[in-house]
């Protein structure tokens, strides 16, 4: 499943500059709002769902090589934030949902 | 594909200005000269419409610029050569039917100023104008495109041979013991550069050939490092971190306030980060054991009062030593 086609499933508000998505293949989720913890776990080329929404995100992402980063409830980072992630290639996605939703909705797509 | 556009009102924050992405900063460093295309077919005020019409048939186009010599001064379009054959007048001058005053672009603005006026005026193309009003050439979006990928290509060539000079950095220089040294000076408080250091270090690393599994993990322990300096130190601190093709040691250290309890410092889950941070997402207890797993020796010195030193140590394997020209292209194990 591509990012784009996520993108298109879950009706995510894509928040850094539109590119083509559908070249690009999620290795894997990881959730959780601790940053620490992301730095551990999450699968590199993955997607980190987060109701975080402040710049270190991106730090994290980065290195962790996140493809997206999905920001839940609604949370919205500041354009520096979504600045810094276009810069590092990451994509910032919107929702209204909590994460245990998205996280629900990415395993019954069959991104385990 | 539509060019890239920066926000129009380009209201940005010194903040915003500092993270700009690199082509939103080329749309600013190129001038439309180098992106422009030379106008292929132009005419002559003097001309008559009967010429117009012969030529935009032929060339098969649809709008030309008017000149007085080399002068700029109107633009006749497919439109206009309508309205000159429904009144049956062929035989008039140009100047009769062209639209004078066209809107132009100078060739020495940059090309950001060409993007706002595309947005702002929903016009195709531009004639491009020298200081005296004379025609230069035509720029279309397209031709901001293409010239903005140009520049990306050429950039990618630029970094591709960074890095092969980098990745044989000490192939070349004779010693008894050759390292690079790396120094970053960390703030108090500064969240906004938080990772900053340590990305830098990571794309160090890559540079000089370093294995991208070694990059990860210098570069997860050292945003750790950088975080707690960012979070727990009065006056912020120093990240030293020293290259040598066997090895990678990275030195972290402040002046206070020091930790009470090393050995309860390093346990799992344990935190003194206060509520704040913790709201941030920081302060989960699991920053040195990440570096612990991450580094192949780690000692932590501190005094309550006077500060904190952290060693940490990566070992690299023969087959990829660091700055002695081993690719790495290739790796993708997890730390």
């Amino acid at each position: 499943m591509t990012l784009a086609d996520l993108i298109q499933q879950l009706n995510l508000t894509v928040l850094t500059d539109p590119k083509d998505f559908s070249n690009i293949t999620p290795q894997g989720a990881y959730t959780s709002d601790l940053l620490s913890c992301v730095m551990a776990g999450a699968p590199f080329g993955g997607i980190w769902i987060t109701l975080q929404a402040h710049s270190n995100i991106v730090a994290v992402a980065a290195l962790r090589e996140q493809c997206a980063v999905i920001i839940s409830e609604g949370a919205i980072p500041d354009s520096a934030t979504i600045a810094r992630a276009n810069q590092e290639n990451i994509a910032l996605l919107s929702t209204s949902q909590s994460s245990y939703q998205v996280a629900g909705q990415l395993w019954e797509l069959g991104l385990h | 594909m539509e060019p890239k556009t920066p926000n129009p009102s380009l209201n940005l924050s010194d903040e915003a200005i500092g993270n700009i992405s690199r082509s939103e900063e080329l749309a600013y460093e190129l001038r439309v000269e180098e992106v422009m295309t030379p106008a292929a077919h132009v005419v002559q005020s003097t001309m008559i419409m009967q010429q117009v019409l012969d030529l935009f048939r032929t060339a098969r186009i649809s709008g030309a610029p008017v000149l007085d010599g080399k002068k700029l001064i109107g633009i006749i379009s497919i439109e206009d050569l309508i309205r000159c054959l429904i009144e049956q007048d062929c035989q008039a001058p140009i100047s009769k039917y062209m639209t004078p005053s066209v809107m132009t672009i100078k060739r020495t603005d940059p090309v950001v100023e060409a993007l706002k006026l595309f947005v702002s005026t929903k016009v195709g193309r531009f004639p491009v104008v020298d200081e005296e009003g004379n025609l230069e050439g035509i720029l279309t979006k397209g031709d901001v495109t293409r010239g903005l990928l140009k520049a990306l290509q050429r950039d990618y060539q630029v970094e591709e041979i960074r890095r092969y000079r980098a990745s044989h950095l000490f192939e070349d220089i004779v010693s008894d013991r050759t390292s690079l040294i790396l120094r970053y000076n960390i703030v108090a408080g500064d969240f906004t550069h938080g990772g900053a250091a340590s990305s830098a270090i990571k794309r160090a690393l890559l540079r000089l050939g370093a294995n991208p599994q070694i990059a990860r993990r210098t570069g997860i322990a050292v945003y750790e490092a950088e975080m707690n300096l960012i979070i727990h130190t009065t006056n912020g601190g120093v990240i030293r971190v020293e290259i040598e093709p066997h090895q990678i040691s990275i030195e972290i250290y402040d002046d206070g306030p020091g930790i009470s309890d090393v050995d309860l410092a390093v346990k799992p889950g344990y935190s003194t980060a206060p509520e704040a941070i913790r709201e941030l997402g920081f302060g989960a207890g699991m920053g040195l054991y990440n570096i612990s797993r991450c580094v192949d020796t780690m000692k932590l010195e501190s005094v309550y009062g006077k500060g904190t030193r952290l060693r940490l140590r990566i070992l690299l394997k023969d087959n990829e030593t660091v700055g002695e020209g081993h690719s790495n292209s290739k790796g993708d194990s997890r730390p």
